[in-house]
């Protein structure tokens, strides 16, 4: 036996466990799945071939269209202000000198280890209208909060606010980004007579694109997918109400509470080639910005 | 003549940003804690106070709250608790040594077909579980394994994506010549793996474990979909299931119900932190 052969042998052997669980709990999923979306398939009965009408179906479903616009508007406030934050925070922390950085680090890093489920346990009663912490404060400088959980206008900034708690992640990764940053640059910009926004904006952030795109990437694929906290938050015993509606959720109750297996699977696939394309599109769109930085 | 130094002193301005920042990150904790602690006319009113009212009186209260959690006859958390940590000691070991292997496999061996692999490796990073979980519930329910902890388990003994990631990545920072040595000393892959890989990346397989361990504590959308009987509940599941039972559930003793999830989490990053800290900013840098 060739050394060559043995060592496909040895790779395979190595890599098994992988490729088992690949095609046993992704790759099998995912092809039933895309046949599932072509049938009519209630969880009881075997499923029957439907051709496209579970597609075609989706366009005509207003509650698809309602959780498609409340899942993107979330998107759209959720990812440039989470960036925004974690951006602003990790410049402060990654001041040169800088005394007990591991706690603020810390303090900032910790609420994305908390189970979600507790998190939003702890943000239903800080979101309550009468008591909780957030409208008494509210008070207490003379503002009549809003009844948040309960004023459909509020839903979707209420979830954009509870993300921001959980921006830790990416604080951490931009803080590691920004001290790769060779300091002799920031001197040169200094003697430029760069002051320390415009030093963070022409230096700083051309520098840690590979980071953004890191993170943004994350971020989008995440706020796409949100579920727990709008679980929580926005259902009751006559399930989801429509303001605090998302695509997961939509997807969830299709399958498991509605039993229409081949109908969710048609919503799962919509969701993975959009998954898919977006990360493609930023992909592409990060080449051409290292490129530019590589020509500026 | 401090503006064109960059290394002199931050400004006390940023102190009092940052300062404003961690207290705003930590307050709903703090807040969660504080009302853990009281009885629940006190929870429930608009008064800002940490302890509960006379101050004397925050461990009784504390033990009859969490007491009355942890001993409510409809909601069974020492049971959950128990599952839990069955799912997550099985969970962990599969992942770390399986993650471990595949990621081996994937550097210190050169082989056609590797980076066909990997790149399996990559892609499902990229798909959503929500996209499977229909699926996998109906592959779960052929296995038999509905009505089971093995959902939430078994499938981790297969590896998983970031870890091997992360790992690989790791292990093709050690230098090949440790492996040539030991070849020639006669030890087998196997070896090698063992006697030379594994000590090697002790921190690496730490932070793996680590971070499985939160993962499975926290995760609440696997449990939903997989676990159908009260009997197998995990935590997360337990701690909705109290909030959403009939009834209104007291604000102190929800409260309470969530501490005692996040303290063993709360635990680990005291003592962890530095580890838990590097592993994201490593994650985030190799890409």
């Amino acid at each position: 036996m060739s050394a060559r052969t043995r060592n496909l042998i040895s790779g395979l052997l190595w890599t098994s466990p992988w490729l088992v669980g690949f095609a046993v709990f992704l790759f099998l999923p995912l092809a039933m799945s895309l046949w599932y979306s072509f049938t009519d398939y209630p969880l009881l009965k075997p499923p029957v071939y439907i051709g496209m009408e579970n597609y075609t179906g989706l366009l005509h479903d207003d509650k698809f269209w309602l959780v498609v616009k409340n899942t993107l508007v979330y998107s759209a406030f959720a990812i440039p202000l989470s960036t925004l934050v974690s951006l602003v925070v990790a410049a402060w922390l990654a001041t040169p000198g800088l005394r007990a950085r591991g706690f603020f680090l810390g303090a900032v890093f910790l609420p994305t280890l908390v189970p979600m489920m507790a998190a939003a346990m702890v943000w239903l009663w800080l979101f309550n209208a009468e008591n909780g912490l957030i409208n008494v404060l509210l008070k207490f400088v003379g503002v009549s909060g809003p009844i948040w959980l309960n004023d459909a206008r509020w839903s979707i900034p209420a979830l954009v606010l509870t993300g921001l708690w959980g921006v830790g992640q990416m604080v951490v990764v931009y803080v590691a980004a920004i001290n790769e940053v060779p300091a002799a640059l920031y001197e040169a910009a200094t003697l430029d007579g760069m002051g320390p926004v415009r030093r963070f904006q022409h230096v700083t952030l051309p520098l840690i694109t590979p980071a953004v795109l890191f993170n943004v990437i994350t971020l989008t694929i995440g706020s796409l997918q949100i579920f727990v906290m709008p679980y929580v938050l926005f259902r009751n015993e006559q399930g989801q109400r429509d303001s605090g509606n998302m695509y997961n959720l939509l997807l969830y109750d299709n399958a498991f509470v509605y039993q229409k297996f081949g109908y969710a699977s048609a919503m799962a696939w919509v969701q993975l080639l959009v998954v898919l394309a977006l990360t493609g599109i930023m992909m592409f769109a990060s080449k051409r910005l290292v490129h530019y930085r590589g020509a500026a | 003549m401090s503006e064109i130094n960059p290394n002199r002193r931050p400004a006390a301005i940023l102190y009092l940003m940052l300062g404003m920042t961690a207290v705003l990150f930590l307050t709903p904790l703090v807040w969660m804690g504080a009302t853990s602690l009281k009885p629940e006319r006190q929870a429930a009113s608009q008064e800002l106070r940490l302890l509960p009212d006379p101050a004397s009186s925050t461990f009784s209260q504390a033990a009859k709250n969490y007491s009355e959690v942890w001993n409510d006859p409809s909601v069974e958390f020492p049971i959950y608790l128990r599952n839990t940590l069955i799912v997550a000691g099985l969970a962990v070991v599969g992942m770390t040594i399986s993650s471990a292997m595949v990621a081996y496999g994937l550097s210190r061996i050169r082989w056609p077909g590797r980076g066909a692999v990997f790149f399996t490796v990559l892609l499902s990073m990229m798909i959503p579980f929500p996209v499977i979980m229909v699926p996998l519930f109906l592959v779960f329910r052929d296995l038999g394994w509905i009505g089971t902890l093995k959902p939430l388990w078994v499938p981790a003994w297969f590896g998983g994506a970031f870890n091997i990631f992360m790992l690989r990545q790791f292990f093709m920072g050690i230098p090949r010549d440790l492996d040539e040595a030991a070849l020639i000393d006669g030890l087998s892959q196997w070896g090698i793996f063992w006697r030379v890989i594994v000590p090697l990346s002790r921190p690496a397989l730490a932070v793996v474990a680590l971070f499985h361990f939160i993962y499975v504590w926290n995760d609440f959308l696997a449990p939903l979909v997989f676990i159908t009987s009260r009997d197998q509940f995990t935590l997360a599941l337990g701690l909705q299931l109290y909030q959403s039972k009939s009834g209104l559930t007291p604000w102190n003793l929800l409260m309470a119900a969530s501490t005692m999830v996040v303290i063993p989490v709360l635990v680990l990053f005291i003592m962890t932190q530095g580890a838990l800290v590097r592993g994201v900013a490593a994650a985030g840098l190799k890409e």
